[in-house]
């Protein structure tokens, strides 16, 4: 069991739900990543999402793509993220896993990126880029190394498609709630917690929700039927304005959003 | 005994261990629904036919093979035939794919068409190819293409369509094709993506690829025709490579036919300076496929130069790839310098000023004339 197992079922245990944030690495720097991270998790969030910045991210919205490009142009490397990742997994009381790029993970060598994640306290890895029938020669280095591989379902998905999905998804199932890119949306589409509510009664997996959530009111239409809820452009916008506010302002704000979301998904 | 050259790509979209499909989930079933009915399409004697009619009354097909008499002279070594794409309606080979496309929206009975362009050919075809069927049309160009390429843009906003500039990245070819991503992401259940080279995921190298081919089988029979062999070397210029991969694909069954790729040299050698991946690019994934591709230690899409927009890509077809890896095609590279040489003598020479992309290739054409010597 990878620690996201592992966190899943104590939550389940406790009849709680989890909120996954996202936060791009590096942005601005990587030592304040490691503070938002750690502030993050003291308020509560169970699991985060560590963005590896990539330079065609096409399925990301402007805010996460802006951070991306922030990150770059700063010339960082994926050698410095993971060392930086090896210092605050020792630390951190909740796993971390990788968004990341297929075109990142293949020039390192599938091996390569597995275990050298591993190996700096990561505990698996959500590939937007890899479906499902490219994804069988690094689900199985995954699988060995006990590294989640975190698969999508997305509304167009059709339902056979979905639970073969299910199928080869370790740790928990990402259920993307729009037809779309991430980022903040007023609101989202109802027929989601159809959708969810439908595979959840065919499969085990933990199954959590993410793309345009931002709002507690997000939250209570979704967290019924989701194990967990992933929020990522709405705590990164807040990081792209720490030059202007300061660290302590944007840690606060991003503290103060995270007791908001939490305390809206386990009411 | 092996399959021939041309029996690719796989059901996968792979050609050899290239192309595939590296894109998010929620496109999946868009491009699954792309490659049943463009596989319903190519049976479909009135979809070739439909087709077929629009190539010769509404582009002008077949576009001449001209032999240019006098550069043939100037370089005094072999003959130099020019397949004339030029003389197309919109002015080049975009337009082949364009109206393929356009007939493969109407059959999924989408209303709205997005596409990328770099140079703004395949912007101002995919335009045309709009205004032709009333489909909507928005293209995505970016900044520094839309101030070196402003009469093209003009164009597309006479033919109707919208087009809207990208801001994001080096500005150019590889940030509009992520920006017409992103907008499909958004609206595939009613769009339908143009994409304008033999790149992107699986069907659109096969299906582009297709579209184009109509450039080689016609110089295959005008050679024929008018010199009664095929030709021993056919140059053409490669940026994502689809007028390449058109006019090569007729011939990469004949074995006796050299076929040479030019991509774009830039100012130098130097990574950042030139657009040319493979002659100096690693195996890696770009928007949605597996090919050669020009990207850093750590898998990021590096910043590439050409003088001409239309080669100005860090990418290249998994087509090309494929041939390169097989031997197939040889590939080389022409520089910015040498490029504006070529223009400038098709242009005294023959009263044909060609492409800045069309100039790469005429250059190493020049070159192969000199150097297979007057008989051929």
């Amino acid at each position: 069991m990878s620690a996201v197992d592992t966190t899943f079922e104590t939550l389940r245990s406790q009849g709680r739900k989890a909120f996954l944030p996202f936060v791009t690495a590096g942005d601005p720097n990587l030592n304040f990543t490691g503070k938002v991270l750690k502030e993050l998790i003291s308020r509560g969030a169970s699991l985060c999402e560590l963005g590896i910045p990539y330079s065609d991210p096409i399925a990301d919205g402007p805010v996460i793509q802006a951070s991306y490009t922030r990150v770059l142009d700063q010339n960082q490397k994926l050698a410095d993220i993971l060392k930086a990742a090896q210092t605050w997994t020792t630390e951190l009381s909740a796993p971390i896993v990788s968004m990341v790029s297929y075109s990142i993970i293949h020039r390192q060598g599938l091996e390569n990126y597995v275990t050298s994640a591993k190996a700096a306290g990561i505990a698996g890895a959500i590939v937007p880029d890899l479906l499902v029938e490219e994804s069988a020669a690094f689900a199985e280095i995954c699988r060995r190394e006990d590294f989640s591989l975190i698969q999508l379902v997305t509304p167009t998905t059709p339902r056979e498609r979905a639970l073969q999905i299910c199928e080869t998804s370790t740790g928990f199932l990402y259920f993307v709630s729009v037809t779309g890119i991430t980022g903040e949306r007023t609101e989202l589409p109802p027929e989601v917690v159809e959708q969810v509510g439908w595979l959840k009664a065919r499969t085990d997996l933990p199954i959590c929700i993410g793309f345009g959530i931002s709002k507690p009111e997000h939250v209570k239409m979704l967290a019924p039927v989701a194990d967990g809820l992933i929020v990522g452009s709405a705590i990164v916008r807040k990081i792209a304005e720490v030059e202007e506010k300061g660290e302590q302002a944007v840690l606060a704000e991003i503290g103060a959003l995270a007791d908001e979301l939490i305390t809206a998904i386990n009411s | 005994m092996s399959d021939p050259i041309s029996a690719v790509p796989n059901s996968s979209g792979r050609f050899g261990e290239f192309g595939g499909r590296y894109v998010p989930e929620t496109l999946t079933r868009a491009l699954d629904e792309l490659a049943e009915e463009y596989a319903k399409a190519r049976q479909d004697p009135q979809f070739q036919s439909q087709l077929t009619d629009l190539f010769n009354t509404f582009v002008g097909r077949p576009s001449p093979l001209y032999f240019a008499e006098r550069l043939t002279e100037h370089c005094g070594g072999a003959e130099i035939w020019l397949k004339r794409e030029d003389t197309n309606h919109t002015g080049a080979h975009k337009i082949n794919n364009t109206l393929g496309q356009a007939l493969l929206t109407l059959r999924m009975g989408k209303k709205r068409v997005i596409a990328e362009t770099g140079a703004g050919q395949h912007g101002v075809a995919t335009a045309t190819a709009c205004a032709r069927f009333g489909l909507e049309c928005i293209v995505y160009m970016g900044a520094e293409d839309i101030r070196r390429q402003a009469p093209n843009v003009f164009s597309m906003k006479l033919l109707g369509a919208e087009v809207r500039s990208v801001e994001s990245g080096s500005r150019t070819l590889r940030d509009a094709i992520n920006e017409a991503m992103r907008d499909w992401m958004s609206s595939v259940e009613t769009t339908h993506y143009i994409i304008g080279s033999v790149v992107g995921p699986h069907p659109f190298p096969l299906i582009v690829r297709d579209f184009q081919s109509i450039i080689g089988q016609e110089t295959r029979q005008q050679s024929l025709e008018n010199f009664g062999c095929l030709p021993d070397r056919v140059v053409a210029c490669v940026g994502g490579g689809s007028n390449a991969a058109g006019m090569f694909y007729p011939f990469v069954d004949d074995s006796d036919v050299e076929l040479l790729g030019v991509e774009a040299g830039g100012h130098s050698d130097q990574p950042g300076d030139h657009a040319s991946p493979l002659s100096f690019g690693e195996h890696g994934i770009l928007h949605g496929s597996y090919s050669y591709v020009m990207q850093n230690e750590d898998g990021q899409t590096c910043d590439v130069h050409s003088i001409s927009a239309g080669l100005d890509y860090p990418g290249v077809g998994p087509e090309h790839s494929y041939w390169k890896d097989t031997n197939r095609v040889q590939y080389t590279y022409c520089q910015d310098a040498e490029a504006m040489d070529a223009f400038d003598t098709l242009t005294r020479i023959e009263g044909i000023l060609p492409a800045l992309e069309s100039s790469h290739a005429i250059a190493k054409a020049m070159e192969c004339a000199r150097e297979l010597g007057p008989e051929k």
